[in-house]
């Protein structure tokens, strides 16, 4: 079921759309800088669409399907959050118009910023980074900062849980420090005694994320970050599973100093096949200097006469003293106004109510399968959980191969070989937005699929059988590299 | 309304099913001090009150449907077709996440790998990522990309002054913790050559911007004695471009550069008040494993089907770790294919008229503003769809003005960022800028001398 | 089954190095390979380098991992393996033979007694197993 490539459907002279002709008069152009060829597509409109269209009807989306995808938080994303973003007020602004036209923008970034302080506890939040690891990035880059602007110079390692997603060791080898790993104990929580080893005056801090990549409330978080701080290290929150706890707690009342949100994520923004998403980052008071920016501040109007409610201009402006900009202009403007629109309309209530509804489903999944898939870590989970697909009746099925056949039933599979502590891992995040029937047929496939995996093995292994195309080689695509269809 | 689906009574099973009274009990393990705190939240308001709200509250702008524009600086008004909006308002596209599951995300993927090809098709390159955040977060990875090809030996950076402002900070925040050297901005934005002296052993590479941030093209022979500058001491050169000039201008490959990058914002996405925006990445075959991000891959299937797949990977923070040379997970996916949508719908011929009428309006206007006394372009060379214009009085003074009195969105005001440009103008014309539009520009500026 | 060469020396890292008079040639094991699995890249110095014993000094790439490749004895980079560019798969299919990495100057030969000999590196690898690892 092979779609061309937009290339192959190509064909010289064929136009899309049409331009207006030029209505001034043209100047000469400079012949020794043009370029002699330019090999894009020659494609109508119609064929155009079509191509597009197929193409479309060969994904899986949120919209199709069950999205179980563990840590990614695939919630569904509102209609009115997308219409919200494309009203054309808001759409068709500069990032340089003079800020007094452009309040409206101002405003809804302005409490975004409030909204996502008030949940998290934060004091200040900056929206400018365009993605979670975007975030991440700033937040080591702030911890960077903070002990530079007080003269410790000796801290240079940063503590990572072994549980932690790759971006966390990256972020941290970006900002030009060391990690070091810390093991998990037998709950699934950061071993308390070996983080006590480890806090010295070399550590800048933990990176933390919670609940973690088990879907688990670390039971020691408190104590984590009274270790952390009482060597005059910083705990960081990587906050993409805080799906589990909006009105349930805040991260800063736990100790965390700084944190990243993924709008993309917990506040229902789409995922867009890969972005674009939006890792803004929060800090306590004294982190909240370092925050990149700029960010949105407002001051009130003195009027002549005495108005019925408090007017504001709104301002950008850098944050005392910024770890900088981590992109041009602000932040990824049209994912904020989703996510603002998402929390209004779900209000204090709401948010509590997705976050409770996510915990039960993941909750409720976890009792109908932990008989029949190993369970590493027997404890309730929160938003979401790992189990391993290695059973022991059926030793040459692996994880891989059960992903695989679970698309012929309908679903995406859930994130699979991560976290990297159990063995086989899935990783299963039902979110709130599924129904109890969604959840039940999701079991009913999985068990069916163990049962398949003991007597017919070989249907997992050449899995997947309904889908667009089969089991792709992987190694031929690195090996190969055709990274392009250009010729030549 | 949380999007919830499940009622009182499912939840009641499902509850029995765990084996818990209440939701409430599934969060034990949270300290109980700080357990279940107020929300201080508006109330929650309807999809027909937040909509109307929102509508509202936007209508306190100034949109540039409402007032011609003349600001380019890093993100510019272009017209974007009808099928761009239409296709990434797919749903199979934009609820989709990462194709990490190729088998069930041949859109994506196949998307992705034409846009791929488009990119490389545009800047000459020999490999094309799936993109980065931005322009700015773009030239940063090539910045640390090319550190990561001299194994980390060489710590300088030289960049161009007249690299968009933005970006050389961007890259400075990136690399504050890098032990690198930056320079060579505190220099003559107008004399890209004056960077060669700079070069030496321990260079990295060396960037520019062309279109520069003033709006000039570069001379070829410049960026050839660049390049070979860059070559001969083992540095790289990395070119940011405007893609809409790459339309009309020879290709970053052209003149030896090794990584191509810049914002794609003009290709079908729109101004959006500075993001979601696209960062387009290319690079040199033999820089490929060096090159940070998703990069999609052609192969088969078991059935011997063509397809295609993520690949690449293990360069990645989801393998690498600590040693990955960029965290980059999420990036702009569905703005690149918009910019694929774009390209396909001007294709060959469209993307060049695009681009001349972008040239050809904006040296109509820089013609005509220039016989306005007082007013006279800065600096010389070809530019392309912006230029700096010097003016009589402050660039604010004159924007104030023109918007108060004349509902127009003057140009930016270069003395923001370069002193010694203080009055100067940088002026911005699209293909969407009518003639008209330019002759009132005219009128307006005219009419300030006699006003103020 | 996992083959040990008789003839040359190892690291616990899984280098292999084999001394031939002032020169020496390195790669990875046969149970390097196996673990890794397909090899799709290998990143390899220039001509001229010089790194110390346990310095890295190439990355072996497959679809799931990337792996540092360890120097095991100090010296100077006389010649690379350029077929591993179009062809990595010699590294699966002949790792002690085609599929070489380097061939280098050793500056201190009695490194080479340091590294372990087949039967201690066949039973390093076995204990690595058994451990799951």
């Amino acid at each position: 079921m092979k779609e061309p490539l937009i290339y192959e459907i190509s064909s010289p002279g064929r136009i899309g759309v049409t331009l207006p002709e030029l209505d001034v008069e043209p100047a000469p152009l400079p012949q020794d800088l043009m370029r002699e060829d330019l090999p894009l597509p020659e494609v109508s409109e119609v064929d155009l669409v079509r191509h597009y269209v197929r193409l479309s009807q060969l994904n899986h989306g949120v919209d199709k399907g069950f999205y179980p995808l563990g840590s990614c938080t695939m919630k569904y994303n509102p209609k009115v959050n997308e219409d919200a973003a494309r009203l054309p007020g808001f759409v068709h602004t500069h990032p340089y118009q003079d800020p007094c036209t452009v309040q409206a923008n101002l405003f809804v970034l302005f409490h975004l910023q409030a909204f996502l302080q008030e949940i998290s506890g934060f004091d200040r939040v900056s929206l400018q980074p365009a993605a979670g690891a975007h975030g991440e990035l700033a937040g080591v880059l702030m911890m960077r900062a903070y002990h530079e602007s007080r003269g410790d110079h000796a801290r240079k390692r940063m503590l990572i849980p072994d549980s932690a997603h790759g971006t966390n060791p990256a972020s941290t080898t970006m900002a030009g420090y060391e990690t070091t790993e810390i093991v998990s104990d037998a709950r699934g929580n950061v071993n308390p005694d070996a983080l006590r080893e480890h806090c010295d005056e070399t550590v800048a801090g933990l990176m933390l994320t919670n609940p973690n990549t088990l879907g688990l409330f670390d039971e020691h978080v408190l104590q984590i970050a009274e270790l952390v701080h009482g060597c005059g290290g910083l705990l960081y929150g990587d906050g993409a599973n805080l799906n589990a706890i909006m009105g349930v707690v805040k991260p800063a009342d736990l100790g965390f100093d700084v944190m990243h949100f993924n709008l993309h994520k917990t506040f229902s923004t789409p995922h867009g096949g890969g972005g674009p998403g939006a890792g803004p980052v929060g800090a306590n008071e004294r982190l909240a200097p370092f925050l990149p920016g700029p960010v949105v501040v407002r001051e009130r109007v003195e009027d002549d006469e005495a108005a019925d409610e408090d007017v504001y201009r709104y301002l950008l402006c850098m944050p005392e003293s910024s770890i900088g900009r981590l992109k041009a202009f602000y932040g990824n403007f049209g994912v904020c106004l989703k996510a603002y629109t998402y929390i209004r309309m779900l209000g204090a209530d709401g948010l509590r109510e997705a976050s409770e509804n996510a915990v039960l489903n993941a909750n409720y999944l976890l009792s109908r399968l932990k008989d029949t898939y190993p369970l590493p870590y027997d404890r309730t989970c929160m938003h979401e959980f790992v189990l391993s697909g290695h059973l022991a009746d059926a030793p040459d099925v692996h994880t891989i191969d059960i992903a695989k056949r679970l698309m012929d039933f309908g679903f995406h599979p859930p994130t699979v070989y991560f976290p990297l502590i159990v063995d086989e891992a899935l990783m299963i995040e039902p979110t709130e937005t599924e129904s109890k029937e969604t959840l039940d047929a999701f079991a009913e496939a999985m068990i069916q699929i163990a049962q398949e995996a003991r007597e017919h093995p070989e249907l997992l292994h050449s899995a997947p059988h309904a889908t667009p195309v089969s089991r792709l080689d992987e190694v031929r695509a690195a090996r190969d590299k055709v990274l392009h269809c250009l010729k030549g | 309304m949380s999007y919830v689906p499940n009622t009182d009574a499912d939840r009641a099973a499902m509850l029995e099913a765990i084996g818990v009274r209440n939701a409430a009990d599934l969060f034990r393990d949270v300290p109980e001090a700080v357990r279940f705190p107020e929300l201080d939240l508006p109330a929650p308001v309807s999809e027909l009150e937040v909509l109307r709200e929102l509508k509202e509250l936007s209508e306190y702008n100034v949109d540039l449907e409402h007032a011609p524009c003349f600001l380019g600086a890093g993100a510019y008004q272009h017209f974007v077709p009808s099928v761009v909006g239409h296709i990434i308002s797919r749903s199979e596209f934009y609820t989709a996440y990462t194709p990490y599951q190729p088998e069930i995300s041949q859109g994506t993927l196949q998307s992705i790998f034409e846009y791929q090809s488009m990119i490389c098709a545009l800047t000459g390159m020999d490999a094309a990522n799936a993109s980065h955040y931005d322009g700015a977060t773009a030239l940063a990875e090539a910045a640390v990309m090319a550190v990561n090809v001299g194994r980390g030996k060489r710590r300088r950076v030289v960049v161009s002054a007249a690299v968009h402002p933005e970006y050389r900070a961007v890259v400075r925040t990136y690399t504050q913790g890098a032990g690198l050297v930056i320079c060579g901005d505190d220099g003559n934005p107008f004399d890209l050559e004056a960077l060669v002296e700079l070069m030496d052993a321990d260079t990295a590479c060396v960037i520019v911007q062309n279109p520069s941030f003033l709006g000039y093209v570069q001379e070829p022979s410049t960026l050839r004695t660049l390049a070979k500058a860059a070559h001969d001491t083992g540095a790289l050169l990395v070119i940011s471009a405007d893609p809409i000039s790459l339309g009309l201008f020879a290709p970053p490959s052209e003149y030896g550069a090794d990584i191509a990058c810049g914002e794609g914002q003009a290709l079908g996405g729109g101004l959006n008040f500075g993001g979601p925006y696209l960062g387009y990445f290319a690079c040199r075959e033999q820089y490929v494993h060096k090159m940070a991000g998703r990069i999609v891959g052609q192969t088969v299937d078991q059935r011997g089907e063509r397809g295609f797949v993520l690949t690449l990977s293990a360069r990645e923070q989801h393998i690498r770790r600590e040693k990955a040379s960029s965290n980059i997970c999420s990036n702009e996916a569905l703005m690149a294919l918009a910019a694929a949508v774009y390209l396909t719908a001007l294709g060959k011929s469209g993307l060049r008229k695009v681009a001349e009428l972008c040239y050809h309006k904006a040296h109509y206007a820089a013609q005509r503003l220039a016989t306005l006394p007082g007013y006279e372009l800065h600096g010389q060379g070809t530019f392309f769809h912006e230029f700096p214009l010097h003016c009589p009085r402050p660039v604010q003074e004159i924007n104030d003005y023109l918007l108060n009195e004349w509902g127009i969105i003057g140009g930016y005001d270069l003395g923001r960022n370069y002193p010694e440009l203080a009055n100067v103008m940088l002026v911005c014309v699209t293909e969407v800028t009518t003639q008209d539009e330019i002759d009132t520009l005219v009128e307006a500026l005219q009419d300030i001398e006699e006003a103020l | 089954m996992v083959k040990y060469a008789e003839d040359r020396r190892y690291m616990p890292s899984h280098e292999w190095a084999k001394l031939e008079g002032e020169e020496a040639v390195a790669g990875i094991s046969d149970y390097a390979q196996d673990e890794l699995s397909d090899v799709v890249y290998v990143e390899l110095p220039a001509v001229g380098e010089e790194f110390a014993k346990g310095e890295t000094f190439a990355v072996v790439e497959s679809v799931k991992a990337a792996s540092d490749v360890y120097m095991p004895m100090t010296g100077e980079i006389l010649a690379v393996n350029t077929e591993l560019e179009d062809s990595p798969q010699l590294v699966n299919e002949d790792p002690f033979g085609a599929g070489w990495f380097i061939r280098f100057r050793p500056s201190d030969p009695e490194e080479y007694q340091a590294l372990l000999d087949a039967k201690a590196y066949e039973k390093h690898c076995q204990e690595e197993a058994e451990r799951g690892g």
